[in-house]
């Protein structure tokens, strides 16, 4: 199966529906060795046990960003290649990397008060996120805002490339600036700097938990494909009881 | 097991990401019996898809 069978609405509802039982399985037994794996996981030298809050964080800040990425590339699907699944997986992914975020937030905010004393820091990291945070709002409300999905997709494509300058922003304010944040432990060069024992469990809960944002994605893309069939057929039948 | 001294925190952390991914895996499959709902209603009411395939089926 191409892309381009994927560009029929049928096609890839009927697919969905094959492949949804078995990411949902596959989900839910990486999120279970994630969770025990990080319930086992030693007690860091500096930070003690509320370094097992990162097990959640990471993941959480990690998919914030992807799915924001994830709407970009459906974005230019929108406004340069026109594939007509391309504005509902945008608008599918909205909510999904809405909470994402805020789980991103609220934990790294319960991470920092016994860390760094305080809840909050107006530094960069902490800031560019909840400005990504701020422009998932904007978006969704954007989509409740115009009536034709068509025409609502391109000014969400047009907010979401235009939200992508804030990604770069995101991964490199802590080189950028002095923040409270600590600096990029994973995805840096010269490889981790994280010992296995913390590695490994926060690997298994960011497949884990990737693999739940594919999941609800792909569920809420049916969602919305069955949205605007409802939405189509209702126009039909007010052209029928019209006529 | 323990937690030492900011086991609220990190309990807490745990209980909010779990409530909320319940939350959102309740939202969409309460989205998708609605939307279901709906197409059978149409389709109840004599509206049929162009492609005369029935309005729910896939």
């Amino acid at each position: 199966m191409t892309l381009i069978d994927l560009a029929n609405p049928t096609k890839f509802l009927s697919l969905t529906a094959r492949m949804l039982p078995w990411l949902a399985g596959a989900t839910a037994i990486l999120l279970l060795v994630g969770f025990y794996q990080a319930a086992m996981a030693p007690d860091d030298y500096q930070q003690g046990a509320t370094v097992k809050i990162m097990f959640v964080h990471v993941p959480n800040a990690w998919l914030a960003m992807f799915v924001w990425g994830v709407m970009t590339l459906a974005a230019l699907g929108t406004l340069v290649w026109r594939h007509p699944l391309a504005d509902v997986a945008a608008k599918a992914a909205a909510p999904i990397g809405a909470a994402f975020t805020f789980l991103a937030l609220v934990t790294g905010s319960l991470w920092g008060r016994p860390m760094w004393g305080t809840y909050w820091e107006w530094d960069a990291r902490l800031t560019s996120v909840l400005i990504l945070f701020l422009m998932y709002l904007g978006l969704m409300a954007l989509w409740r805002a115009v009536d034709d999905p068509s025409r609502a997709a391109r000014a969400a494509a047009i907010l979401t490339l235009v939200g992508a300058l804030n990604l770069p922003i995101i991964k490199f304010s802590v080189d950028w600036w002095n923040t409270l944040h600590q600096p990029a432990s994973v995805m840096r060069i010269g490889g981790p700097s994280l010992d296995r024992a913390f590695l490994i469990p926060l690997l298994v809960m960011a497949i884990g938990f990737t693999l739940l944002f594919v999941t609800l994605h792909l569920a809420a893309m049916r969602n919305e494909i069955l949205r605007r069939r409802v939405r189509s057929l209702q126009m039909m039948q007010a052209s029928q009881q019209a006529a | 097991m323990s937690l030492g001294p900011y086991a609220s925190f990190i309990v807490t952390s745990y209980a909010l990401v779990a409530a909320i991914v319940v939350i959102l895996i309740i939202w969409i499959a309460i989205d998708y019996r609605r939307q279901r709902e709906r197409l059978r209603e149409l389709e109840a009411s004599g509206v049929t898809r162009r492609s005369g395939r029935t309005a729910t089926e896939i």
